[in-house]
């Protein structure tokens, strides 16, 4: 008889746009760390009216359709499926009393939820029903020599990352926050296999009573989403010479961010704080005109790819944390740089 | 009469950390200590519900002696009483196990609570998962990310964002909620409460062995994660560093990164060799 293989999971979250690409990101490191552990990767769908769910438009595959269809596309060797209309919105209770069965029945090795608001709740619910560990909203996933899996977890606002096994309680488990893998392109010749799990007959009601949903208008964000973002602080001296960031971010495509001494000597608006109680950005590229980096600030800005940082201190904090520090004025680099650009793009 | 717990937990200032960050080290036994805001919010959202609905509040931390600061304030505040629970053998706990210890001593401290309120999240480990596992342990219903609360009798109503839902929800009680730092406020300490914080403050202070843990359960050893290393992801990074005249500095620039600057902004930014 062969042995079973090992499985890595993740829960499949359809419900949007956005959390059905977390999924998607999971489904395609999962199947890195598959081939490290020679594990299958599954996908964990409980929902109603899967079937006839529409995610990407090229989405049409002979064989597998809807939400089932997706997965297996973006790299999920089997689905666990159960549809069901008790299940047409999401419940924390009822999604821990079914995800607890399964895996209690298919013991998987690794579970993986992406760290959404829903993900966040009914992780921990989980993991403390199976008597594991979890790791918290990891931004990297990795197997070691002992073949565990590795979970980064940031801290104070990314200034720590640490690195966490569960090295005997199975399953290893493991939110993970968006962005944080890239999705693999879909493959609609793709096969997969399906395994439809009834709902149990004796679900109890549940204690937590939705008593209205509204979808809210997404939200814009501009600052957050930018490839660009060229944020000013006090440095910089004036009103006036902060105003010459909308110029440089206008040439590059980007947006203007500000520190909260800004926002207070009415700068910049609030909107554009980038901070703890702000906005958190992750550009390609960051500039960063006349900031010292308080701790609040720089742990909005530590998903920037990219950072350029002009200061007259080369000890302040976040020419400390930048690929280039510049050494200078920071009004002045801002206008010579917008000469520069204006030279430049044709 | 309503029986509110409150977990709060005691944080280091985040700005005022001892902090390298070439290193990445922090000296947390050197920073100071204050009440994680979030645990602050859910503070606030239960005198709130004692000014219009009655009730007593407990708070309870564990954490280091030094923890007691925050039961104080939290009595300032207008708590009734404060629970530490604090024991060498309780620390290094991971998230499961905070909630196991936090679950026996709320059990044994306060029977017959009605409704447990925490942060949604602290500011230092930023799990997040304290709260819900906490309900899991208690086998209450609970509900994370709340940003409003209104009770009446015995029935709790709730909205909260959750993803792209604005979710209005309700439960019986006993219940739990973790509460965000989105409409309940941080207020100042009124000097009554200062001097009932320290001239007649109600605070127990519990060991593992007066709320009957089973070592192997609590603090690092019973815990199912375990922490392999922690670093700075900034730190090692490669720093270059550019100084001179403004003009030399920006040619500096685009000698260097003109192809990284180019890609993210979807530009051609090399100097055309004719043009110069």
């Amino acid at each position: 008889m062969i042995a079973k293989k090992r499985h890595i999971w993740v829960f499949g979250d359809y419900r949007n746009y956005f959390q059905n690409r977390v999924t998607l990101q999971l489904l395609s490191r999962a199947k890195d760390l598959a081939q490290k552990i020679d594990a299958e990767v599954c996908a964990v769908v409980f929902g109603h009216w899967t079937d006839e769910w529409v995610g990407d438009a090229l989405s049409h595959n002979p064989t597998f359709c809807g939400v089932v269809g997706e997965y297996i596309a973006h790299g999920a060797d089997k689905v666990y499926l159960t549809d069901h209309p008790r299940l047409a919105t999401y419940s924390v209770e009822t999604y821990t009393l079914l995800m607890e069965r399964l895996v209690k029945r298919e013991k998987p090795e690794i579970i993986l939820i992406g760290a959404t608001t829903f993900g966040r709740e009914f992780a921990p619910r989980l993991a403390k029903r199976l008597g594991t560990g979890l790791t918290a909203d990891c931004i990297g996933l990795d197997i070691n020599g002992e073949g565990l899996l590795v979970q980064m977890a940031p801290s104070f606002g990314g200034n720590l990352v640490a690195e966490i096994v569960t090295p005997e309680r199975r399953p290893q488990m493991a939110t993970v926050r968006p962005g944080t893998f890239q999705e693999i392109p879909h493959d609609y010749v793709r096969t997969g296999k399906v395994v439809k799990v009834p709902l149990p007959k004796s679900l109890p009601t549940d204690r937590v009573r939705l008593v209205r949903s509204e979808r809210c208008p997404q939200r814009e964000q501009k600052l957050e989403d930018a490839k660009v973002v060229v944020c000013g602080g006090r440095g910089l001296g004036s009103k006036k010479k902060f105003a010459k960031l909308f110029e440089l971010a206008d040439l590059l495509g980007g947006e203007v961010g500000a520190t909260r001494p800004v926002v207070y000597a009415d700068w910049a608006d609030h909107d554009a704080l980038v901070g703890q109680a702000g906005k958190h950005v992750r550009p390609q590229i960051l500039f960063s005109f006349g900031i010292s980096g308080a701790i609040q600030h720089t742990a909005a800005c530590n998903d920037a790819k990219f950072i350029i940082a002009v200061n007259k201190n080369p000890n302040a904090a976040m020419m400390k944390r930048a690929d280039v520090a510049i050494v200078s004025d920071a009004s002045q680099i801002c206008t010579t740089l917008i000469q520069e650009l204006k030279r430049r793009i044709r | 009469m309503l029986k509110m717990v409150v977990c709060i937990k005691q944080v280091p200032m985040v700005s005022e950390l001892p902090w390298d960050p070439a290193t990445g080290t922090l000296q947390r036994d050197l920073a100071e200590g204050m009440m994680n805001p979030a645990c602050r919010s859910a503070l606030d959202a239960a005198l709130r519900i004692k000014e219009t609905a009655g009730g007593e509040i407990t708070a309870i931390t564990m954490g280091p002696p030094m923890a007691e600061e925050i039961l104080r304030e939290a009595i300032a505040l207008g708590a009734d009483r404060g629970v530490l629970l604090t024991d060498r053998k309780m620390a290094g706990a991971d998230t499961s196990v905070t909630s196991h210890t936090l679950a026996r001593a709320i059990e044994k401290v306060c029977p017959g609570f009605d409704l447990i309120l925490c942060g949604f999240s602290t500011s230092d480990s930023e799990t997040a998962q304290v709260g819900p596992q906490l309900a899991e342990e208690l086998d209450i219903p609970g509900v994370a990310y709340v940003d409003e609360i209104e009770v009446s009798g015995h029935t709790v109503r709730m909205q909260r964002h959750s993803d792209n839902f604005l979710e209005t929800l309700e439960m019986d009680l006993p219940g739990l909620v973790t509460v965000t730092t989105g409409r309940y406020f941080h207020r100042h300490v009124p000097l009554g409460g200062l001097q009932a914080a320290f001239a007649e403050a109600d605070i127990v202070s519990l060991d593992a062995a007066a709320v009957g843990l089973d070592p192997e359960r609590i603090g690092v050893k019973g815990s199912a994660t375990k922490i392999l290393n922690v670093y700075s992801p900034t730190a090692g990074k490669k720093n270059i560093v550019l100084t001179g005249a403004p003009k030399r500095i920006v040619e500096q620039l685009f000698e260097r990164f003109d192809d990284k600057i180019g890609g993210a902004i979807g530009q051609d930014l090399k100097m055309d060799k004719n043009s110069k």
